[in-house]
């Protein structure tokens, strides 16, 4: 083993360009799925299955973790808006801070997790016990019939999950600040309706789950897609799909606020 | 296979319902459909010499009650002044002679413009200004008057931009 600096810059060096190659394929994968989406509208029964598994299924955790986030919120929230009085804002607080981040932030790395892992394991899964090239022998192209559904299911799934997670966490907030802290009920709304706008916040933030959406799904298809046909490969590839998705929702997120919600004036 | 599919499908509405249910509700329970359309409102300007911290789509209020929003606020270079656009609703129509001062709501609450109609006969048209305007009261100003006991020789900042 030849240790030397030179060892350690070419192994930088090799996966620097390693994640670029992987980086450069993905995308010419999303191309290859957009193009062989047909299948999938005329077929929506095969979208509908998927849908069920990414969408229906990842219910349980997206509601309870929102329930919990929102009554968090209208915790902390109490604690630091009573020291000015104005705990009237708490609506706002809670609402706006969801509708905007939390709820497609913390949805999207659940539903990373939750969903995007069991999709590349079932792809790898699938390349390693040959169903792909099955398929490909029955003429039938594994992208347009395998993975081009599963990626609409998450695309259909990802808003509608944020939206639950953020109506789920108005409740909690609601929950904790109005039904247990005694926050005025009228004020908790109309403050919050009247802060809420529905372009500038509730739309932009479907819009950043739907990209979210877009970029776990790709990610963990392609993951599995690419997995080496072993045991080994499939769950490093299942790592690798929960860590790339998560630091991609994150870094996304970033750029998506910084010109959606640049100041308002 | 056909029995389970219908379940599947059965979960898989019951899912996008529900979905669709909470945009709903973040659209219209915890969010407002924005300002006032376009079409619906004439355009109103006012000049200030101070603004404070008014914003873009801030409230107008006359008599309490939001008749408008600010639409547009802007620098003028000639007179020094601030500019203020605002769209105000056509069901509400004010006389010519109507102030307008900037008043915040509550202690540090946020700031809008409060419309008092006067007694003229014709009302404000799409364009036109309204002319008699107060600025905003900055806090400091006030604490500074207050400590240096009488106002010494005018008002500045937090006093009046009289009628021109």
């Amino acid at each position: 083993m030849a240790n030397g600096p030179g060892y350690w810059l070419r192994r930088m060096g090799a996966r620097w360009v390693d994640s670029t190659w992987r980086l450069g394929l993905a995308t010419r994968f999303l191309v290859l799925i957009l193009l062989y989406s047909g299948i999938s509208i005329r077929r929506f029964q095969l979208v509908i299955k998927e849908i069920f598994n990414a969408g229906v299924l990842s219910l349980i955790i997206i509601l309870v973790s929102g329930l919990f986030v929102g009554m968090v919120l209208g915790l902390q929230g109490y604690e630091t808006l009573q020291t000015y009085g104005a705990e009237e804002s708490l609506g706002i607080l809670v609402a706006l801070s969801l509708v905007r981040e939390l709820g497609p932030v913390v949805a999207g790395l659940l539903f990373a997790s939750r969903a995007g892992s069991a999709m590349t394991a079932e792809i790898g899964l699938m390349k390693t016990t040959e169903q792909l090239t099955a398929l490909e022998m029955m003429a039938l192209d594994p992208i347009a019939r395998v993975i081009a559904p599963r990626f609409w299911a998450g695309v259909i799934s990802m808003p509608l999950l944020a939206a639950l997670f953020s109506a789920m966490g108005i409740f909690g907030g609601y929950l904790v600040g109005v039904v247990l802290l005694g926050v005025d009920e009228g004020s908790f709304w109309s403050q919050m309706q009247a802060a809420v706008d529905f372009r500038e916040d509730i739309l932009n933030g479907v819009i950043k789950s739907a990209v979210f959406g877009v970029a776990v799904t790709t990610i963990a298809l392609y993951e599995g897609y690419d997995a080496p046909p072993t045991a080994e490969g499939v769950s490093r590839a299942t790592t690798r799909t929960v860590v790339t998705s998560s630091l991609t929702i994150l870094a996304l997120d970033f750029v998506l606020t910084s010109f959606m919600f640049r100041g308002v004036s | 296979m056909a029995m389970k599919r219908a379940v599947l499908d059965l979960w898989v509405g019951v899912f996008v319902a529900v979905g669709l249910a909470a945009l709903l509700f973040l659209a219209f329970k915890v969010g407002s459909t924005g300002g006032l359309a376009a079409a619906r409102s004439y355009a109103v300007t006012a000049s200030f010499s101070n603004i404070g911290g008014l914003k873009v789509r801030a409230p107008v209020r006359s008599a309490g009650v939001v008749v408008g929003r600010v639409a547009q606020i802007q620098f003028d270079n000639e007179r020094f002044e601030a500019r203020v656009v605002m769209n105000i609703d056509t069901r509400y129509q004010f006389p010519r002679d109507t102030s307008a001062a900037i008043m915040t709501s509550g202690l540090l609450g946020e700031q809008y413009i409060a419309l008092d109609a006067g007694g003229d006969e014709r009302m404000l048209a799409d364009g036109e200004s309204i002319r008699i305007t107060q600025g905003a009261v900055v806090l400091e100003n006030l604490i500074g008057h207050f400590l240096y006991g009488r106002a010494e020789g005018g008002d500045s900042g937090a006093g009046q931009a009289g009628a021109d």
